[in-house]
C-alpha cells in the first residue's frame, strides 16, 4: 500500500470526494473544514438542477466517501501557518494541532456574492428582496411567503447579480446561475401554482447536460416568462410593491412592471478562506480572484506550488458534476506525485 | 386657431401592468407552442415578405406577449403565410398557426380593447 500523508483543507463537494478517492487509495488523510460540519453549499439547497432531486442524496454519497479509517475528519479548524521543507509540509492549525503532510490539496470552493453590494437591486432594503439562497431555505421550510404572510403572486428572478459586471468587479459568468434560476422558476410555479414568473436576463447560458431541455421545459410545461434585459433598479411603491426597471432588449424600448418578490441570483466568488490560503500557501491567482491553476488544459488541478494541489470551484465556477470529476482528478494527480516522490 | 403650448408626449416605456396581453393568452391557449419561442430571429430571416417590407415576426411575437398589439394588428396582414419560418424555427413554434391566430383574436372585441 501506498504511504502517504496528504492535508485536505476544505469539507465542501472537492474536499470530500478528495479525501474519499485518497483514503481508498491508501493515503492518510486530514480533512480540514472551518464550519462545524461538512458538505458547503450543498448541504443548505434543498434541491438540485437539472432533475431537482433532493440535495441530500449527494450530501449523503459524500458522508460515505468520507466514512474511512484513513480520514481524520478536523470540523470547525483552520489553518494558521504553514511551512514547506524537505518535501514536506508542515500545518499548523488554529486550535494548536501541527500536521505533518506530503501533500496538500486546497479545496476551499466558493462564496456566494453578498446580493447587497448590488444596492441598486435593493436587498437588505426592501423586504421583498431574496436571494437564490433564501429560496432554496424557504423551499426547504415547505413555504413561499411575502414577509408580511401573503402569497406572492408575480416574481422576477433577477440573472447575473455579482456575476459578468465589472461594477461588482467580477467580469466572469458564474455558470450556474441561468440553470439555478430556471430550476427555481419551476419549483415556485410548482408551490404557487397560479403565479406569474418573469426571468431577466442577458444571455441564456445553458451549457451543461440537460439545461437546455430544463429550459425549455421550463417555457413548455410551467409558463415561465423570460424578458431579455438586465435590470438596472428595483424601487418600492407605497404600498409594497417592487417594481423594476429594465430594457426590453429584444423590443428595444423600456419596461416597467410591478412585482410581489424579487429573487437575486448570486454569482459565485472566491471564498475568504481561499484568499487566507492564497496568502498562507503562497498561491497564485487569476484576475478572476479564484486560484490559478498550472495549465488551463491539462494542468488544472495543478499549482504554482510543489505537492500543492488544487480541487473543484476554488479554481472557476463549477457545478457539482464538474466539481467531483475535478477532485477526483486531483487525487489521482496526489497520488500520481506520491508515486514518484517514493522513487 | 394655431395650436400652441404644452403637450403630452406617449412615454416609451412598455407598462407591462396595464397592457392588454388578451391576444397573447388566446394564443398560448390555443398554440401551446407559442412559449417555446427563444427570439433567435430565424423566422424574420427567412421571411419571404420581409425581404422586401419591413416586416419582423419575431418583433410581433415579443411585442404580443408584452401586450404592445397595435403594431401586430397593423402588420400581421403583411404575412403571406408561406410557412418558411415554420421550417427554420428551432423549437418546432406552429409560427404559421400563431399568425393564423393572432388574426382570429383581432376580430373577437372582447379580446382586445385597442
Amino acid at each position: 500500500m501506498m504511504a502517504g500523508n496528504v492535508v485536505v483543507v476544505g469539507g465542501g463537494v472537492a474536499g470530500m470526494e478528495v479525501a474519499g478517492q485518497l483514503a481508498r487509495s491508501g493515503c492518510m488523510v486530514t480533512l480540514i473544514e472551518k464550519e462545524s460540519f461538512t458538505g458547503g453549499h450543498v448541504r443548505e439547497w434543498h434541491h438540485l438542477f437539472p432533475d431537482r432531486r433532493n440535495s441530500r442524496e449527494v450530501t449523503d454519497y459524500l458522508d460515505r466517501q468520507i466514512d474511512h479509517d484513513n480520514i481524520t475528519l478536523m470540523a470547525g479548524t483552520t489553518i494558521a501557518r504553514m511551512e514547506y521543507g524537505k518535501k514536506v509540509f508542515t500545518v499548523d492549525t488554529d486550535n494548536g494541532t501541527s500536521l505533518s503532510a506530503d501533500a496538500v490539496v486546497v479545496a476551499t470552493g466558493f462564496d456566494l456574492f453578498r446580493s447587497e453590494r448590488k444596492e441598486e437591486y435593493g436587498y437588505g432594503i426592501y423586504d421583498n428582496v431574496i436571494t437564490s439562497a433564501d429560496l432554496e431555505a424557504m423551499f426547504r421550510n415547505g413555504a413561499i411567503k411575502r414577509t408580511d404572510g401573503t402569497t406572492p403572486e408575480k416574481i422576477g428572478i433577477v440573472h447575473c447579480v455579482g456575476s459578468r459586471d465589472e461594477k461588482a468587479g467580477n467580469i466572469y459568468c458564474s455558470k450556474l446561475c441561468c440553470i439555478t434560476a430556471v430550476k427555481q422558476a419551476m419549483e415556485l410555479k410548482e408551490h404557487i401554482s397560479d403565479a406569474k414568473v418573469y426571468c431577466f436576463y442577458m444571455d441564456m447560458r445553458m451549457g451543461g447536460a440537460l439545461y437546455e431541455e430544463t429550459y425549455r421545459e421550463s417555457q413548455e410545461k410551467y409558463g415561465i416568462n423570460f424578458i431579455r434585459g438586465k435590470v438596472s433598479e428595483v424601487g418600492e411603491t407605497i404600498d409594497h410593491k417592487l417594481i423594476v426597471k429594465v430594457e426590453d432588449t429584444l423590443v428595444g424600448r423600456p419596461l416597467r412592471m410591478e412585482l410581489d418578490m424579487i429573487v437575486l441570483m448570486a454569482g459565485m466568488e472566491m471564498s475568504k478562506g481561499g484568499v487566507k490560503m492564497a496568502q498562507i500557501f503562497g498561491l497564485k491567482t487569476g484576475e478572476n480572484r479564484f486560484f490559478a491553476a498550472a495549465d488551463h488544459h491539462y494542468g488544472s488541478n495543478a499549482s504554482n506550488v510543489e505537492a500543492l494541489f488544487l480541487a473543484g470551484s476554488c479554481t472557476a465556477p463549477m457545478n457539482i458534476t464538474e466539481t467531483i470529476s475535478h477532485a477526483r482528478a486531483a487525487a489521482a494527480e496526489v497520488i500520481n506525485y506520491l508515486r514518484k516522490a517514493e522513487r | 386657431m394655431e395650436k400652441f403650448g404644452f403637450k403630452l408626449s406617449k412615454p416609451r416605456v412598455i407598462d407591462f401592468d396595464r397592457n392588454d396581453k388578451s391576444v397573447a393568452e388566446f394564443i398560448h391557449a390555443n398554440e401551446p407552442s407559442f412559449r417555446l419561442c427563444i427570439e433567435c430571429g430565424g423566422c424574420s430571416a427567412t421571411c419571404t415578405a420581409g425581404n422586401f417590407i419591413p416586416f419582423s415576426l419575431r418583433e410581433l411575437h415579443i411585442l404580443l406577449k408584452r401586450g404592445e398589439t397595435e403594431k401586430v394588428k397593423d402588420n400581421i396582414e403583411k404575412c403571406m403565410l408561406c410557412g418558411k419560418c415554420s421550417l427554420v424555427c428551432p423549437r418546432g413554434v406552429n409560427t404559421r398557426n400563431i399568425i393564423e391566430l393572432a388574426k382570429r383574436a383581432f376580430k373577437i372585441p372582447e379580446l382586445h380593447a385597442v
